[in-house]
């Protein structure tokens, strides 16, 4: 059966409004405020760092992502507080207007439901890319008021690449909550099994992941073993997003599997290469090429898991 | 004048293989106030939601303006306004915030938007209130503010579900005035409720539900001569002998009930309250009280579903 119309009337309208509440919702204000905060502490910790131990390094400003300075490292702290925001911007979206019964007033206006769906995702989108792009900027600046040089061509690029990595990570954890918040009518269940499957995906499946090695893979061949290990991880949107940004960050990382090698005592070597010499940013980037796929295919499919739910639904109350 | 607005065809919802809605027929026509009835959990929202294009039709037909709401509900969805049961706006928004939000969605132009939000509001009362937070609001305010929507949509069909329900008498009362001033604008008004009497003053035509099926489809008085029987009932208080032998004489008496101490019920075919005047003041005894009594709805609802209580039973 074909409908008329366009799905997308309506999308602009819808994404202005959710920016608008978002902006006068005090959770996803002290959430950002409350990572921006924790990243300039981090940063700090890490200009520290990178001040007492590297004169010569050629990447110095990328450092400032990876340096933990006796704490976690940029990086890391937003593999785990990105998908915080996320699922802030997101767990209500669908059961909020169910709630404030408010739904099937608006699904009666001439919009399909694909456009108030879709318009919330991209208002949440938008504010976390705006959060995550002054964070980014903030970082800069702040590097080159500490460092007291600018970076250069090349490690702005990088940085850039990963400001974009970051917002597609954001968009899996943001399309997730939407999902769950057209499941649940209720946004407390919503929220709390987005952070259950949050606390477990970000921190527990990595130990799973090798608990799981163990039992399944054969004791004789290392490399199988830990490559098993990596396959099951990379189930995690925070293995893929630690992944790209492990190797976009360091121009001498070669492979997705050299950290993990290196954790066990292993120096992986390539015919005619120089060890540690550094690549070039697109090789970078080809490297970890399938991971940003993946990331944006999971977005793309949980937002289609979400719309079909949502199509289904009697709006009823 | 044929002109239909509204038509449902043999129209049917299953969930599951439920039946909720069981092949209903019915059309509104233009400038009609229409009134889903019955009690709740027996298909008026679901044959609603059918009509807007919000709910999917199992089978049967719809026609809203001459469009069908499951593939075309983009244009249904532009010229029928739609007033949920209890109605819920963003709490966080001003009224006209509220509707500007709406108008956006509509597409509407900036300085028509404007225009039509402020004459609206006006039309319903709000004005004063207009950049007042809807948190604030009454539960009646809110109903009217629905309605407000409604105007400002410019819509020719204004389908309310259970638009007095929870509301106080003035507040509903209230209400129904501006329902009522809808169809004075040329909109066909399709409203619900199982609340009967006050329905009853605004509706032209009602529809009776029970279980998803069509009970009865007419105007109030059809309604009360095909369930209660055509005829009068007349209430007589009197003093004096033999009150209800002597009204039982009185041609084209049908039965005589006695109620009470020198007050009897009768039920005759045509107006016989001169005759029965006459009989008890011929008898020498004192008329205290000659009343005829009109069931209203309430009462035809009742009577409709004692007398299909079996039926609902074995269904």
């Amino acid at each position: 059966m074909r409908r008329e119309g366009s799905a997308l009337q309506g999308v602009g309208v819808v994404t202005i409004k959710e920016i608008g509440d978002h902006f006068s919702s005090i959770l996803v204000v002290v959430l950002v405020v409350l990572v921006v905060a924790t990243a300039v502490v981090v940063v700090r910790g890490a200009v520290g760092e990178i001040k007492d131990i590297t004169a010569e390094d050629p990447f110095l400003f990328l450092r400032l992502f990876t340096r933990s300075g006796g704490l976690l490292p940029l990086a890391t702290l937003l593999s785990i507080l990105v998908p915080l925001i996320a699922i802030g911007l997101g767990f209500d979206a669908v059961s909020g207007e169910h709630n404030r019964r408010t739904l099937s007033r608006i699904l009666s206006q001439p919009i399909y439901r694909d456009a108030l769906l879709f318009g919330k995702f991209l208002g949440g989108l938008f504010i976390l890319s705006v959060s995550l792009t002054v964070l980014w900027l903030l970082v800069i600046g702040f590097g080159l008021f500490a460092l007291g040089i600018p970076p250069n061509a090349e490690e702005l690029a990088r940085a850039l690449v990963v400001l974009v990595v970051t917002i597609a990570y954001g968009g899996v954890w943001l399309a997730l909550a939407l999902l769950f918040s057209v499941v649940f009518r209720s946004a407390a269940a919503a929220a709390l099994v987005s952070l259950g499957l949050w606390l477990f995906l970000t921190f527990l499946w990595p130990l799973f992941a090798s608990q799981l090695t163990v039992a399944f893979g054969s004791g004789d061949d290392l490399l199988g073993v830990l490559e098993l290990r990596q396959a099951l991880a990379r189930l995690s949107p925070s293995a893929l997003f630690s992944e790209v940004v492990a190797v976009v960050l360091d121009p001498s990382v070669r492979s997705t599997q050299q950290s993990m090698l290196a954790a066990v005592g292993l120096v992986m070597l390539e015919r005619g290469s120089i060890p540690d010499a550094p690549i070039p940013l697109l090789q970078s980037v080809l490297i970890v090429w399938p991971q940003i796929v993946a990331l944006v295919a999971s977005t793309i499919v949980l937002f289609v898991i979400g719309y079909v739910v949502f199509q289904r639904q009697e709006v009823r109350a | 004048m044929t002109d239909n607005v509204l038509e449902a065809q043999n129209l049917t919802k299953r969930y599951n293989g439920t039946a909720v809605v069981k092949g209903i027929s019915f059309a509104v026509a233009r400038g009609e106030i229409f009134g889903l009835l019955g009690p709740n959990g027996a298909g008026k929202t679901t044959t609603i939601l059918m009509l807007l294009g919000l709910s999917e039709i199992t089978d049967g037909q719809a026609r809203v303006l001459g469009f069908d709401p499951a593939r075309q509900p983009l244009q249904v969805k532009r010229r029928v306004g739609y007033l949920p049961d209890q109605v819920g706006f963003y709490d966080n928004l001003s009224a006209a915030e509220n509707l500007r939000y709406t108008a956006r969605l509509l597409g509407l132009e900036r300085k028509d938007r404007e225009q039509r939000i402020a004459s609206s509001l006006a039309h319903v009362g709000l004005k004063p209130y207009a950049e007042r937070r809807v948190a604030t609001f009454s539960r009646g305010m809110r109903q009217r503010l629905g309605l407000a929507e409604i105007l400002m949509k410019n819509a020719e069909i204004a389908i309310l579900d259970e638009p007095t329900s929870g509301l106080d008498p003035q507040a509903t009362l209230e209400l129904l005035d501006i329902i009522r001033d809808l169809k004075h604008h040329d909109v066909t008004v399709l409203l619900s409720s199982h609340l009967l009497d006050r329905v009853q003053s605004v509706c032209d035509r009602v529809a009776l539900f029970n279980r998803g099926d069509l009970a009865l489809l007419g105007t109030v008085p059809e309604l009360r001569r095909q369930v209660i029987g055509g005829g009068f009932r007349l209430e007589v208080e009197a003093e004096g002998q033999g009150l209800a032998d002597r009204m039982a004489t009185i041609p084209g008496v049908n039965k005589v009930e006695t109620i009470g101490t020198n007050r009897v019920l009768i039920l005759a075919d045509h107006d016989v309250r001169p005759e029965a005047a006459a009989a008890v003041v011929g008898a020498g005894g004192r008329l205290l009280r000659l009343s005829v009594e009109e069931p209203n709805l309430e009462t035809v609802y009742t009577t409709y579903f004692q007398t299909h209580e079996g039926e609902l039973h074995a269904a």
